[in-house]
């Protein structure tokens, strides 16, 4: 590991100011970060803890019925929470117990690693993303493998979630990583449902427009009979070939509707 | 350089370290406290644990800096001072739950974890919680069936006797 200096500021404003030193990183829970730092593929100048902001701590719901989840938030408190059912049983399935301990929120969505389970929260359910200087839809957020709409320097300091009437994740584990092989998170509300699928395509995370529409028309496994999506685009490694990914996709999306439901 | 300080085992403890100084590194190569293992590169294997305020942690995981202040507990404040082991190392080793012992120190303390948090698990809880926790050795059984024998519980048959 490179060496860096490691700073923790107690309130929001003197994070964002420690983030402006050039080649400043945010450190969340350290999950995904602390074993990219050792294998020398960051090397950031300071580390900046968000771990001691008080601010960016804490999950409860807004005045919408909403769930309002702290940045800083770590996965096993989301497990914990009351108020949607759903989201909490996908913070208790990512990783393990200590990875749960450590890893954030706001680490997870800043991240947005192609097999992560949270992204598919955030897009399926139409979660807000709060930083230090905006608030952020979900539909806009996602760019993409490891890439968000996050500027350089820029803090995930909130997330809202919108409480769907029911809903459900359905993780297919890679067992050698546990991250999703393809995961898939569908949520109906009273106008329509979303389903949003992780794990499968080389952009990311994304919402499967076809089954969103069959699903809203009828909410029943049976609907998306018959529905594929395109293998090209999928990921194809050593763990399951694109058409295997494309294959899980309809599998698992038929899966979650039948817990939810 | 940061002076930091912390409790381990009880015991106060201080020293320098670099911002890039991880927990585990400190515990080992500072404190002389071997007993917590280095088992992989990627976080993944769970030799490494110990209990950061009561919680199960990766110690490779987390920097130095950030258990400031903090209250650790290690493998090596497991056993009464004068050597006793405690019900969770008695029962690994009453049930053969470790071979090459490698895993063992972070098994114990994942098990610990576990224990407090869910003082009767089941033997499917047992194994989900130890999702973090690689042994190259023994198969797991003899792991399960030992943290099932420290929680007081029958052992059921588990396969491969
Ligand atoms: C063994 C193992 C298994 C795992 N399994 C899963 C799994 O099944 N599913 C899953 O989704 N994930 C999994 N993970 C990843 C885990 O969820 C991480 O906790 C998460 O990806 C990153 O969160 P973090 O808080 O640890 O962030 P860090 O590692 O500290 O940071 C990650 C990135 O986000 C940035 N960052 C951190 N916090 C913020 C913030 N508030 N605002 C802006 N930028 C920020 C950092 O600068 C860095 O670039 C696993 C990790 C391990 C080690
Ligand atoms: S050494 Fe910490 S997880 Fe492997
Ligand atoms: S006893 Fe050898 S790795 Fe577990």
């Amino acid at each position: 590991m490179y060496n860096f200096e490691f700073e923790k500021p107690g309130t929001l404003a003197d994070a964002v100011a420690a983030m402006s030193a050039d080649e400043a990183q945010a450190l969340g829970g350290g999950q995904t970060l602390i074993p990219t730092l050792k294998q020398r593929l960051a090397s950031p100048s300071v580390l900046v803890s968000l771990s001691g902001i008080g601010e960016m701590q804490g999950i409860c719901m807004g005045d919408q019925g909403e769930m309002c989840i702290g940045g800083s938030s770590t996965h096993a408190s989301v497990a914990a929470a009351s108020g949607y059912r759903a989201l909490s049983a996908l913070a208790g399935q990512i990783g393990d117990p200590a990875v749960r301990a450590r890893g954030t929120i706001g680490g997870s969505l800043a991240n947005n690693d192609p097999s992560a389970c949270y992204p598919a929260a955030a897009l399926a359910s139409g979660a807000t993303i709060k930083t230090n200087a905006r608030e952020i839809a979900a539909d806009d957020y996602f760019e993409g493998m490891f890439a968000t709409a996050l500027d350089e320097g820029e803090i995930i300091t909130e997330v809202r979630f919108p409480v769907p009437e029911i809903a459900h994740y359905e993780k297919f584990v890679q067992p050698a990583s546990r991250f999703a092989l393809v995961g898939v998170f569908v949520a109906k509300f009273k106008d329509g449902v979303r389903v949003a699928v992780t794990g499968a395509s080389e952009e990311g995370v994304f919402r499967w427009s076809e089954a969103e529409a069959a699903l809203s028309a009828n909410f029943a496994a049976e609907a998306l009979d018959g529905l594929t999506v395109d293998a090209e685009g999928m990921i194809g490694d050593l763990h399951g070939s694109k058409e295997y990914r494309a294959h899980l996709v309809n599998v698992i999306t038929k899966r979650a509707v039948k817990a939810a439901a | 350089m940061s002076k930091i300080t912390m409790t381990v085992n009880g015991k106060a403890a201080s020293g320098d370290v670099e911002g890039r100084t991880l927990l585990s590194s400190f515990l080992r190569e500072d404190l002389f406290l071997t007993g917590t293992h280095i088992g992989c590169d990627t976080s993944q294997c769970g030799a490494c644990v110990v209990h950061v305020n009561g919680v199960a942690v990766k110690s490779c995981t987390m920097l130095a800096a950030e258990a400031d202040g903090a209250e650790i507990s290690t493998i090596e404040g497991q056993a009464a001072p004068d050597g006793t082991l405690n019900t969770i190392q008695q029962a690994f080793q009453d049930h053969h739950g470790l071979q090459c012992g490698f895993c063992t120190p972070g098994m114990v303390m994942s098990a610990a974890a576990l224990l407090k948090e869910n003082p009767k698990p089941t033997e499917a809880e047992v194994r989900h919680y130890l999702e973090g926790n690689i042994c190259r050795c023994t198969g797991y059984h003899n792991i399960v069936k030992a943290i099932l024998a420290a929680s007081g519980q029958e052992i059921p048959a588990i396969a491969a006797e």
